[in-house]
């Protein structure tokens, strides 16, 4: 646990504390009583025998008693503290307590208070769940926390990361595909194809094809030209460009563009590749909860469940 | 024999054990009516219900903190801060007026030492009786005496804890746990440190609260004027102290009476005195304005024929130039005192309209960090926002989103919505318009209440059009 080489700065630092607490008491009890000379009745001065400026002495108003105690007990509570906390050098006290500990044990907790609820959850139906406002409003919150950084508040995504309530899946849209992708992530993997299509010609031919697919504006004489090229596309693509979900290979002949549909993006695409990922949150968050994050994932594109819940709570 | 030279003097000092005459009179009778008050409403306010539910209850758990209609939430805390800036001003004010009454009649301290002083008079007697118990060796009478006081002092003690925990959590279920010894760990923790809390510093510590540990003691000079009231002794009316009467045969000592001013040196008002001072000796910082000494001295000037008032409520001013009731009424009107009322009305009249005023909607617009703003079909601009909508009523509502502040600027697919009493919800909105210069453009969220337009918040975002 020491990120020292050798054990000299751990007896540093504990000495140092312990040499600090033993001055403090020594300290408190030899300044808690004063020698003074005797007034002219042979009764001690009701000075503190501090003079200063020849003549200006100080009265001595006495503390209360107990005021001189809660110091002594500050003392003894910090010796307790060391003694069952970690807090001298590398001493990891009798109680053995750590900020990793404690966090483990506010898991456990949160865990045993949730767990069953989740619990109920995972034994449903994914489009059951998807179904119970509860449940939809848990995978809301869950989604606000985890997911929208990359997919947006709204799930719509950004330039790079899939629009997940336009029905248009990578990998696939039912919700145990869906829940899989949570799980294990996805790794989204296209080849730099510029070596292998040729030149420039090859690849810009290829790209208004591609664009003509979806229905886009495109050269037709490019599009000639890069239809005999789409072979090598069309191992992954499919021959009519549809995709392939289980290679997560996109559907070409949709509107759907994770990077960009203009002419210019679709052949930087082809020419240097994309890779892109997915991380798993399966040990993360744990296979309950993701469940009912891959319902809420599925109800988004699937919204009629979501729509009752409004009226739901609004009838209420 | 050789004297020594020095000695050695300690720099603390044991408590010296004040033990209070009971006194009657004007000023005690005020005091119980302050214990009563104060009292009834602490003890008593936990039980109160309100509309199925606890009238008071500050729900730490859910961070809701309830006041019979009104319901806080942590975001209010500025109107704690403002019940404790009226409070401030309110002990401001009174101090500048009437000196230390908040420490005399109403504070804590008081009320619970007060409180014990009488368990403590039932059980082990008056001033004299207590002295003299507890000079005298252990016996059994002895043990039982202090027994049943301690006994008594801490179910007072505990009984307060209970209550105080019993704002925090429902009065209610905790009695429920305490009778089946089910209480949370924290819970009995609570009512043990405020049970500990109460009997340590009403039964033991008394007046040492207020001389060492209690702050406002020490500042409240800071308030003080020559015209403020205080208890005073009129040294004029009183000195020289008339001597005792044994000596009275003494031609000396008669010459003495019959110079002598009206204080008998009974030393009443210093054994009724909860600080165990002399009022005599002028204005100390002990005093807590009890006004014990006032009822005192009332009372043997009564026996010894003499006119009440030797010890009273006076100012500075006053008694130096011999004013009536008049003079020092007049001067109730200098700038300090109508400084303070002046702040203080201010600030209940801010705090009051603010309350009534305040929206049980709260809003919050945040703009996704993700994207900047995103083309959507006819070339149009969109951007998303995560609103954070609390309904702090009690009720269920629905609410009208809209927004403004660009052409054509308009929310998607999202209009209504609805949550359900004392809730939140985080909702993604996106707002489209049409692209038109590039940049930052201010628009407004704006959320009403279907039921209730006046339920409105408008909440300033910017919208981003790509360049």
């Amino acid at each position: 646990m020491s990120d020292f080489t050798s054990g000299f700065w751990n007896w540093y630092v504990a000495l140092i504390t312990i040499a600090s607490i033993a001055g403090c008491a020594i300290l408190l009890w030899s300044q808690s009583r004063y020698k003074v000379g005797l007034d002219a009745d042979g009764q001690p001065a009701k000075t503190t025998g501090h003079v200063w400026d020849e003549d200006l002495t100080e009265l001595n108003t006495p503390m209360p008693r107990w005021w001189m105690g809660l110091f002594y007990m500050t003392i003894v509570f910090g010796i307790v503290y060391l003694v069952l906390f970690p807090g001298l050098g590398s001493y990891a006290g009798k109680l053995g307590w750590n900020s990793t500990g404690a966090y483990q044990a506010e898991l456990k907790q949160s865990n045993l208070e949730y767990g069953p609820l989740f619990a109920r959850y995972a034994s449903q139906d994914l489009k059951v769940v998807a179904a119970d406002p509860q449940a939809h409003a848990i995978g809301e919150r869950m989604f606000l926390n985890y997911c929208a950084q990359c997919h947006g508040s709204d799930a719509r995504g950004n330039k790079g990361y899939p629009n997940l309530t336009d029905g248009d899946w990578l990998h696939g849209g039912e919700p145990e595909t869906i829940k899989q992708t949570i799980m294990v992530g996805r790794i989204g993997q296209m080849p730099a194809m510029g070596a292998a299509l040729g030149s420039d010609k090859d690849i810009e031919g290829v790209a208004h094809y591609v664009r003509n697919l979806s229905g886009l504006t495109a050269d037709p004489v490019k599009v000639a030209f890069g239809k005999a090229k789409f072979g090598a596309c069309a191992a992954c693509h499919g021959a009519e460009g549809k995709g392939n979900p289980m290679l997560g290979a996109p559907n070409l002949a949709d509107k759907v563009w994770l990077y960009g549909g203009s002419a210019d993006t679709i052949m930087e695409t082809i020419r240097k590749g994309r890779t892109n990922t997915m991380p798993a949150f399966g040990e993360f968050l744990g296979e309950p909860k993701v469940h009912v994050l891959a319902a809420y994932v599925w109800s988004l594109s699937n919204p009629a469940p979501a729509k009752a819940i409004d009226d739901k709570v609004a009838a209420k | 024999m050789n004297l020594p030279k020095e000695a050695v003097v300690k720099m603390y000092a044991a408590r010296e054990e004040i033990y209070p005459r009971e006194i009657q009179g004007r000023y005690a009778r005020l005091r119980w009516a302050g214990v009563w008050l104060t009292q009834i409403v602490f003890y008593g306010l936990p039980w109160l219900q309100w509309n199925g539910r606890q009238a008071v209850l500050f729900d730490l758990g859910a961070r809701k903190f309830h006041l019979f209609g009104l319901v806080l939430w942590p975001q209010d805390f500025i109107y704690l801060a403002g019940l404790l800036i009226i409070c401030a001003y309110g002990l401001f004010l009174v101090t500048a007026v009437a000196g230390r009454v908040w420490c005399g009649f109403a504070c804590p301290q008081t009320v619970y030492t007060e409180l014990f002083l009488w368990i403590e008079r039932r059980i082990e007697g008056a001033r004299s009786a207590r002295i003299r118990l507890d000079r005298q060796p252990w016996t059994l009478e002895k043990i039982w005496k202090k027994g049943a006081k301690h006994a008594a002092w801490l179910a007072v003690a505990l009984w307060t804890g209970f209550t105080f925990v019993g704002y925090f959590t429902p009065v209610h279920v905790l009695i429920g746990e305490i009778a089946s010894f089910s209480v949370g760990a924290w819970e009995g923790f609570w009512v043990l440190f405020y049970g500990f809390a109460t009997y340590g510093n009403a039964g033991w510590m008394r007046e040492q609260v207020c001389k060492y540990m209690c702050p406002y003691a020490r500042f409240q000079s800071a308030m003080f004027d020559r015209d403020t009231l205080v208890v005073t002794y009129d040294r004029k009316r009183g000195e020289p102290r008339r001597p005792g009467a044994r000596t009275a045969g003494d031609k000396l000592v008669a010459k003495a009476v019959a110079k002598a001013g009206d204080c008998i040196d009974c030393t009443m008002c210093v054994q009724v005195c909860p600080t165990g001072i002399d009022i005599r000796r002028g204005l100390q910082y002990e005093c807590i304005g009890c006004a014990a000494c006032v009822d005192a001295c009332n009372g043997v000037m009564d026996k010894v024929n003499k006119p009440r008032g030797l010890i009273r409520y006076a100012t500075e001013n006053a008694l130096a130039q011999g004013w009536g009731t008049r003079e020092v009424k007049r001067r109730l009107l200098r700038p300090k005192v109508l400084g303070y009322t002046a702040v203080l009305g201010l600030l209940i009249l801010a705090m009051t309209t603010s309350l009534a005023l305040r929206t049980p909607l709260k809003v919050d617009v945040i703009r996704d960090r993700g994207s900047m703003g995103r083309e959507v079909e006819d070339g149009q601009i969109e951007n998303v926002y995560r609103l954070q909508l609390m309904n702090t009523s009690e009720d269920a509502r629905r609410y009208r989103l809209a927004v403004e502040g660009m052409p054509g600027a308009r929310i998607v697919d999202l209009h209504v919505v609805a949550l359900d009493g004392a809730s939140a919800r985080a909702l993604p909105v996106r707002v489209r318009a049409a692209a038109g210069e590039g940049g930052s453009h201010r628009i407004a969220f704006t959320v009403t209440a279907l039921d209730d337009p006046s339920v409105s918040v408008r909440e300033e975002a910017a919208f981003i059009v790509p360049r």
